[in-house]
């Protein structure tokens, strides 16, 4: 079954030359059928694969040689592992459920075949992201995840905001990508191969001859890449915007798959990173950072799918934030939890925006739990697994990242918890606001409402399930000895030593998150009871703006450039080429006008000239040089 | 006998053109004339290939022969044409070049 | 002197004044004769450089066809003496005198020039025509080939070129429409 893996890709990838070749023609329906069953057709071959990889089976595939020059050796080879093999499941799983919910939600909009060739050409490209066995394939992937995600997001490519936004996102991601191009080039220099088995076998026997602070340049290129990919600061302004795509693009890509792309690479390079202390501080300190000014921002957005764009950001940092403790498994948890609860989210959002006509604006919803059953308990759901209410799954990996924390670094472990609070806060603020209480809308819009069709709610109701069922892979040490994820991706993923905790203390930290859970949940409930939506004032509207961020950088960065910019188009285009070029163009015309006086236009003449110039020319041969 | 011999008398056959070109102002003639630079110059090929006991160099007096008679074939295509526009074949008359 | 250079020396004066003929004949029909004299002696130099092939090549086509085109082309002008305008004395003097230098130019750089092959006299079979034909055809196929387009593109240029002007601009002069 493992030599099948090529499959895996291959279907995705037919699909999308299917549907992008001939999405002028296929019929709609046909168009999603074809996306759909070619993604549930590498589901099923993942599944095959991750249980012949829980049996213990781990190899490389290699396909072909892919570069080949002198000591250079880059095949195109897949690992199949056991990270590898969770990722697969969860990229085809969800994206399947994903292809299914678009059939219906995009059913209207002309371009449906084109999406669904986009569409199969990302999921192609996050399979070769995480199958590749050598940081190339990886970095294929990788650039074709971030081409796909620009062209979905300006998928509604006529309106400017959206393709600003999909400019923003390229050119956020291309800030990173080029951190970790040179960090597989300083690979490449230092340890003469990009293949994972090479590289990490080299550093764990410890004779690469190289020193500590390149392992921690490494890291931190590396780590520059995942910050442009997952949306941390600096570089995560573009995922907010990235939600002027479909929003079943922003539950694929912007919550459940492609952000997470960086946070795999981490746990892929952990060899290098147990190796790169200095490195591994950046990643905790940048993630926690993240987590709370991404939550912070997160309670006063008004943008149903802007709220979950920053709930995805903040969360994203707290999987950085286990990242950075070495605690990579429990990232790793993190991330398959997060994708059933966040893909839930948008996937719920969806149907809200369905039902509402286009509508995003929370402040015109409510009430909506009254049309739309199946969408606002799926939605609740959603919203307790990621607040971190015990039974869900959010609580247990949330817990077990900030489990890590507290072994690690106490301060972290504080930050964390009041990200942990205001995550609570603001998803049953969104939850409030959106499905209970009175509709603030039009009566057209009201009149509007109903439950969305079976496409939709069918996917809903399995991920609802999965968010709910997904932590119990990973129950903490105190209630089961037997950790299944943690002894699953041991084989591929090694943790830097965590520390053993006393069981009173791991039980202190589980009252502590679930009361917190609790408590700040119940406050986002009553808070937003009887909402008033007075425009806000200080510290609040600095929240509404995002903490003017992309102001700042419009400021230090973008102006500056224009400035400069401008000065050499006026100064160094304009005049110094532009006159250079100018320049000779008009002395070559001047010239040209002097000499034509010498073409007299007889042909007796020509031949006279020519053959003094023959003799002149033999002349200088024989006597001068010759 | 020397290979001088023949390239002087080439050399001289050659000089001889160039002179009726330069002299000359009826387009025919100097035609001609070039017709006896090339042959000149065949002579001097076909010399060589004795000397060096080499066929080569007489399959390209061939060749030029070849293209001696493609080029005689559109030149006077081309002399009867002006002929029949400016009725003379003086080529001071052709100073169109400058234009 | 044997028969060699008898036959050598003649062929050569005959080349040499024969080609002055050519350049100083007042008469077009006269130059064209003198070219055919011409090109006779130097059949006469191949034969005597066992250049049989090209030899008859030689009379065939520049004496045969290509003079009788030049021939034909005089006489179709109706040229003569009469009519051939003559340069100014200074510059056929300068023809003349740049000529010369050229010649001797070229003299003077080929006398130190490492020139001092000898033609074997011995009858030697390279210039035959199964030897030209083989290296023709074995080493020499595609420019043969090439050749033959070269021909077919001549043939139709100077069809193109020779032909008679339409009259369709004269018709759209005497367009009753305009008047």
């Amino acid at each position: 079954m493992t030599d099948l893996v090529y499959l895996i890709p291959l279907f995705p990838l037919i699909g999308f030359l299917i549907n992008g070749l001939g999405w002028r023609t296929i019929p709609k329906s046909i168009g999603g059928i074809i996306g759909s069953l070619a993604v549930l057709a590498s589901f099923a071959v993942s599944l095959g694969i991750f249980f012949e990889v829980r049996s213990g089976v781990s190899k490389t595939v290699t396909l072909f040689d892919f570069i080949e020059t002198g000591s250079l050796h880059i095949p195109l080879a897949f690992q199949v592992d056991s990270l590898s093999a969770l990722f697969l499941l969860i990229i085809t799983g969800i994206g399947f459920l994903i292809h299914v919910y678009s059939t219906s939600y995009m059913h209207d909009d002309e371009g449906m075949v084109k999406y669904f060739a986009y569409l199969n050409l990302f999921v192609f490209s996050m399979l070769l992201l995480v199958l590749g066995a050598n940081y190339l394939v990886m970095f294929i992937g990788w650039e074709g995840v971030g081409l796909c995600s620009y062209l979905l997001i300006g998928f509604w490519f006529k309106n400017r905001d959206y393709t600003n936004a999909a400019k923003k996102a390229f050119v956020m991601n291309r800030i990173g990508d080029l951190g970790f191009l040179v960090g597989m080039l300083l690979i490449l220099y230092h340890f003469g191969t990009l293949t994972y088995s090479d590289f990490f076998g080299q550093l764990q026997n410890g004779n690469a001859p190289v020193s500590n602070s390149t392992y921690n340049w490494i890291a931190i290129c590396l780590f520059i890449g995942a910050m442009g990919k997952s949306a941390q600061i600096p570089l995560y302004t573009w995922l907010p915007d990235a939600m002027a795509g479909p929003t079943p693009v922003s539950a694929l890509i912007h919550a459940a798959t492609m952000v997470t792309a960086g946070i795999y690479m981490i746990a892929r390079s952990n060899a290098l990173y147990n190796l790169a202390p200095a490195a591994l501080h950046l990643v905790a300190w940048i993630g926690c950072a993240t987590a709370l000014l991404a939550a912070t921002i997160a309670i006063k957005q008004y943008d149903i799918k802007k709220v979950l764009a920053y709930s995805t950001v903040s969360q994203l940092g707290f999987m950085f934030m286990a990242l950075g403790m070495g605690a990579y498994t429990t990232a790793v948890f993190h991330v398959m939890t997060h994708a059933f609860f966040k893909a839930l989210l948008f996937l719920g959002s969806g149907s809200v925006i369905h039902a509402m006509g286009g509508e995003q604006d929370i402040r015109k919803m409510g009430g909506l739990g009254k049309h739309m059953k199946i969408t606002q308990i799926t939605f609740l759901i959603g919203c307790l697994a990621i607040a971190g209410i015990p039974g869900f799954s959010g609580f247990f990996s949330k817990d077990e990242i900030l489990g890590s924390t507290f072994a690690g670094n106490k301060a972290i472990y504080v930050l964390g918890l009041i990200g942990a609070m205001m995550t609570a806060f603001y998803m049953f603020r969104l939850y409030t606001l959106t499905f209970t209480g009175t509709f603030r809308g039009t009566h057209e819009q009201e009149h509007h409402l109903h439950e969305s069709p079976a496409a939709i709610t069918i996917p809903l109701i399995i991920l609802a399930i999965l968010s709910v069922v997904g932590g119990y892979v990973g129950l903490p040490a105190v209630i089961s000895e037997h950790h299944m994820l943690g002894s699953f991706l041991s084989s591929s993923v090694t943790n830097l030593g965590l520390h053993e905790m006393e069981h009173s203390t791991e039980w202190m930290l589980l009252g502590i998150s679930t009361v917190v859970a609790i408590v700040f949940s119940i406050a986002g409930f009553a808070a937003n009871r009887k909402p008033s939506f007075a425009p806000n004032t200080g510290l609040s509207k600095v929240l509404e703006n995002k903490w003017y961020v992309d102001e700042l950088y419009d400021s230090i960065i973008v102006r500056p450039i224009t400035a400069f910019s401008n000065i050499l188009d006026r100064f160094v285009e304009k005049m110094a080429i532009d006159g250079l070029v100018n320049g000779i163009g008009k002395t070559v015309r001047w010239g040209g006008d002097r000499t034509r006086l010498l073409q007299t236009g007889q042909v007796g003449f020509y031949i006279f000239m020519m053959v003094i110039g023959m003799t002149v020319l033999f002349a200088i041969s024989f006597f001068w040089i010759g | 006998m020397p290979i001088q011999y023949y390239i002087f008398l080439s050399i001289a056959l050659f000089c001889i053109g160039i002179m009726g070109t330069l002299m000359r102002r009826n387009a025919i003639i100097i035609f001609m004339c070039i017709e006896l630079m090339l042959n000149a110059v065949n002579l001097l090929l076909v010399a060589f290939s004795k000397m060096f006991n080499d066929p080569s160099s007489q399959i390209f007096v061939f060749f030029i022969m070849v293209v001696a008679a493609a080029e005689v074939a559109v030149g006077l295509a081309i002399i009867v044409m002006m002929y029949r526009k400016v009725h003379s074949v003086d080529i001071n008359i052709l100073n169109r070049l400058k234009h | 002197m044997d028969l060699f250079e008898i036959l050598f020396w003649l062929l050569t004066i005959m080349a040499i004044s024969c080609a002055l003929g050519v350049v100083l004949s007042r008469n077009p029909v006269n130059s064209v004769l003198f070219l055919i004299a011409t090109f006779f002696s130097i059949s006469g130099h191949y034969i005597l450089m066992n250049a049989q092939f090209l030899a008859i090549v030689n009379i065939i086509v520049y004496a045969g066809a290509i003079m009788v085109l030049f021939l034909f082309v005089i006489m179709l002008m109706n040229l003569n003496a009469d009519v051939e305008p003559q340069k100014s004395r200074l510059v056929q003097f300068a023809g003349i005198i740049s000529g010369g230098i050229l010649f001797l130019v070229i003299l003077a750089a080929l006398r130190d020039a490492r020139t001092h092959g000898t033609l074997e006299r011995e009858a030697t079979d390279i210039g035959l025509i199964k030897n030209l034909g083989k290296t023709l055809f074995q080493n020499y196929v595609l420019p043969f080939e090439i050749s033959s387009v070269l021909f077919l593109s001549a043939m139709i240029g100077a069809i193109v070129i020779g032909k008679k002007e339409s009259v369709h601009p004269v018709v759209s002069e005497r367009n009753p429409h305009q008047n």
